[in-house]
């Protein structure tokens, strides 16, 4: 099943047992249908919406949450939460700006998903080897990465105007940016790795039955230190575009991301009770919550109802893939 | 008011379930007073009987009389409040409250919303009448299955519960505590109390109820006095044909068992309660584990699979020294450990039958970490075919399938390579007539053709009817080895009964 979850027939078998009603279609697929009737409306409302730069723009700003969101995606379906990215994702960004500022420029953006790897390594440790529950670990070591990021810059902006720095969030090869092409490469290589590999087999099964998986000769905290590495890495490597983006380093950037994530993840439709789950889910409701933004953005609503909305939207997702269940 | 004859009565009661009859045209009646068993395979429809009567389920067509009258809606609450207890075969307690707080859970005594705490004192009375004690402090969540049990059967007494139905109160009994139930049982119809037993152990069955009610498809076959029925008798009438087997396959002795022991264990022990145990297993050999729950069979095994870590002994596989044992390197050496509880343990419910039935065998179904899927399909196709899984689809989705077809799923799992060593906890539980058989057969083959068994059951008839030989486990030590043949269950049961100081752990409740 894990190797078809991509295909929209037997992904939903996964969420409503061999068959095919459409109330099991509609539930298993809520985010997407909720896609379909927001672009419907925005397109209705506004002539700016549905453009090919506003689509490009949507994508390119959101690239850096798809990123964490997609490997957010492996951990909730371990069984766990991470809910340090945006801390990782804060000492990445200025690791990358301190060292871009006084090493080199692609240097520092080359070891930002190395530093935000090594942070999510600490996580999987600590998580295992302490045994505490991912909620709380992460909880403490976000605060932890983000005193780190403080430490780091010294509490300053670190400002780096080059375009050997800026390059990779704001340039574009042919009509495409850069940082997107990135979202799609790792989006993709985490799909093979989810439905395609043993690995992917060995995360779906700690999250759905860890005993079962024990007995099976998995080595479960392996597979969750492997889960929340990747996590890590992904902020670091989102870090890598944001700070290129906006040339500067900011130790409160970040802050919030992981609960975006997270959002995203469950919006989706991946089961916050581990086990079941798809990068694609994420990716969409990402965008989900992107056009949410964008909409408000171009019909110039009243902030009060984009927070309102955004919330709103959210629990009709969610109830939707709860019906019946 | 008179007390009417029949306590329960269902008349002309059909339900379905989207669209799919489960009950068809039921009419049954429970009397006061008696024990009056449900039987017949899985799907058969009597769970759902049982659910109907305590409103667990709604019925979709037919009358349901309780005490004497008409009821329309019929929920929990409202059979709760007339007098019906339903006690569940996945017990509902709250693992983290006292014994007694479990008993009184919602009918606790108050003053002006203020708890009175009176839970243990008012504990005494229900214990009076049940016949049996626990402590009112334990936390229920700590408890075994069979004492969690009582809780269950304390609190519909304590609700002057006058009908309790019982869906498979003695699935994960050992056999002197199904009959402690079974004594408690007596106790509550000796009050005029009604119990609606649903069991799949016919000789508990026999050996308790009044009356017994057959179902097969949906239907009631007949409603007969157990004293006129026989085990055979029942199961004709369950199968539907009559020439229905109850035995157990053939034992064949393959040639290879004078052979050196695939599996040898020397003075294992652990810190899960398991001491000094030694045991041998040949090539083609069916060796039974009898011992009542709590006496270290399943423990046993794990210790020998490395599910849990052995603080002395050494295990031998095939004469070769086995230290350092873990899941992975025993899997490696081609032991199979199919454990008791299938959906805690066993399968992986999020995923469907393919990934879980190759979970611990990813390296053999991959190259470079990248899944062969041909290979893995073809195989698994393969074995649903060969234990007769239903429904047959290599990604069915495990989580819906009976009990039957879990088991069959998760003996594939295990068998999936051929493993030289297959050790099996209860394989049979809470499987119907038909699956239990096809694992039964299933199980001789394995020995046939040339694996060294180990079967663990809780069935001291199940492990005399398949093994060669049997040890006696008597907490966390081998106290004896039987020959089947040789054996009866009395004597096996005494032996147990009797093995070290009888009042040690069998505290007599």
């Amino acid at each position: 099943m894990a190797d078809t979850s991509t295909s929209p027939l037997t992904a939903s078998r996964r969420f409503g047992p061999g068959s095919f009603t459409p109330l099991q279609v509609f539930r298993s697929y809520a985010v997407a249908v909720m896609i379909l009737l927001l672009m419907t409306a925005l397109s209705l409302m506004s002539d700016s919406f549905l453009t090919t730069q506003n689509l490009i723009n949507i994508l390119n700003q959101n690239a850096p949450l798809a990123i964490m969101a997609a490997a957010m995606t492996l951990v909730i379906i371990c069984g766990g939460f991470d809910l340090s990215v945006g801390a990782g994702f804060s000492v990445a960004a200025v690791s990358a700006a301190w060292i871009a500022l006084h090493v080199s420029p692609t240097l520092g953006l080359a070891l930002a998903p190395l530093v935000g790897l090594v942070l999510g390594v600490i996580n999987g440790l600590i998580i295992t080897k302490l045994r505490l529950h991912s909620f709380l670990a992460t909880l403490a070591t976000g605060l932890m990465f983000r005193g780190i990021a403080i430490l780091i810059s010294s509490g300053k902006l670190i400002a780096v105007r080059m375009p050997e720095f800026t390059w990779l969030g704001r340039d574009k090869i042919g009509p495409v940016y850069i940082a997107v092409l990135v979202m799609i490469a790792f989006a993709i290589v985490l799909m093979v790795l989810l439905n395609r590999t043993t690995l992917g087999r060995k995360i779906l099964a700690v999250g759905g039955n860890e005993e079962a998986a024990i007995l099976s000769g998995i080595r479960t905290s392996r597979i969750k230190i492997l889960a929340f590495a990747i996590t890590g890495l992904a902020a670091g490597l989102a870090a890598a575009i944001s700070v290129s983006r906006v040339s500067m380093g900011q130790p409160t950037a970040g802050a919030g991301l992981e609960l975006d994530a997270i959002a995203a993840v469950i919006i989706g439709g991946t089961s916050i009770y581990g086990g079941r789950g798809a990068i694609w889910r994420s990716l969409a409701g990402v965008f989900m919550l992107a056009l949410i933004n964008n909409g408000f953005n171009i019909l110039n609503a009243d902030p009060f109802f984009k927070d309102f909305t955004t919330g709103f939207i959210i629990v009709v997702a969610v109830a939707i893939s709860a019906i019946g269940r | 008011m008179a007390e009417p004859e029949t306590f329960v009565r269902l008349i002309n009661v059909g339900k379905e379930f989207v669209g799919v009859p489960v009950l068809k045209d039921v009419s049954l009646d429970f009397r006061a007073g008696e024990i009056h068993a449900l039987v017949g395979e899985n799907g058969a429809g009597k769970s759902t009987v049982g659910k109907i009567a305590g409103g667990y389920y709604s019925r979709t067509s037919g009358e349901l009389e309780i005490f004497g009258e008409r009821v329309g809606a019929w929920d929990p609450a409202s059979a709760l409040a007339r007098g019906i207890a339903m006690m569940h075969q996945e017990l509902q307690l709250v693992p983290d409250l006292s014994v007694a707080e479990n008993v009184f859970l919602g009918i606790e005594h108050n003053a002006r919303g203020f708890l009175k705490r009176n839970e243990a004192r008012r504990l005494a009375d229900i214990v009076e009448i049940c016949g049996f004690e626990l402590d009112p402090h334990a936390r229920a969540g700590s408890l075994p299955i069979a004492e969690q049990q009582k809780i269950e059967i304390m609190r519909a007494i304590a609700r002057d519960a006058r009908v309790i139905v019982m869906d498979e109160p003695t699935s994960s009994l050992t056999a002197d505590e199904a009959e402690r139930l079974h004594a408690t049982m007596r106790r509550l119809r000796g009050m005029g109390r009604t119990v609606i037993y649903v069991s799949h152990f016919l000789d508990h069955v026999l050996a308790i109820a009044d009356r017994v009610t057959i179902m097969r498809e949906g239907r009631v076959v007949r409603t007969s006095s157990a004293a006129d029925e026989t085990k055979a008798s029942i199961v004709s009438g369950m199968l539907g044909r009559s020439d229905a087997d109850v035995a157990y396959p053939d034992k064949t002795r393959s040639e290879a068992e004078r052979a050196t022991p695939i599996l040898s264990v020397r003075g294992l022990s652990a810190s899960t309660g398991i001491r000094d145990v030694s045991l041998d297993v040949h090539p083609g050999e069916i060796v039974g584990l009898i011992g009542l729950v709590g006496s270290g069979r399943s423990e046993i095994a794990r210790a020998i699979f490395g599910a849990d870590v052995a603080t002395a002994g050494e295990v031998r596989i095939a004469g070769i020294p086995y230290p350092a044992r873990t899941p992975a390197a025993s899997i490696e050496h081609g032991i199979a450990f199919v454990p008791e509880d299938r959906r805690r343990q066993g399968l992986v419910l999020t995923q469907s039958v393919r990934p879980n039935m190759t979970l611990p065998h990813l390296p053999f179904f991959s190259r470079s970490g990248f899944m062969r899927r041909r290979s893995e399909f073809d195989r698994v196709k393969e074995l649903i075919g060969h234990l007769g899984v239903t429904p047959g689809h290599v990604d069915g989705a495990v989580a819906t399938y009976s009990g039957g077809n879990q088991q069959k799923v998760l003996l594939g799992k295990w068998i999936m390579r051929d493993p030289r060593i297959v050790i099996l906890d209860e394989p049979s539980r809470g499987v119907d007539l038909g699956a239990r058989r096809r694992i039964h057969e299933f199980i001789v083959e394995l020995a046939r053709k040339g694996a060294g068994v180990l079967l663990i059951s809780s069935e001291i008839e199940e492990v005399l009817g398949l093994a060669h030989r049997a040890y006696l486990v008597h907490a966390g030590r081998v106290v004896g080895e039987v020959v089947p043949e040789d054996t009866s269950m009395d004597q096996v049961l005494w032996s147990l009964f009797h093995a070290g100081d009888p009042s040690g752990s069998h505290r007599s409740a």
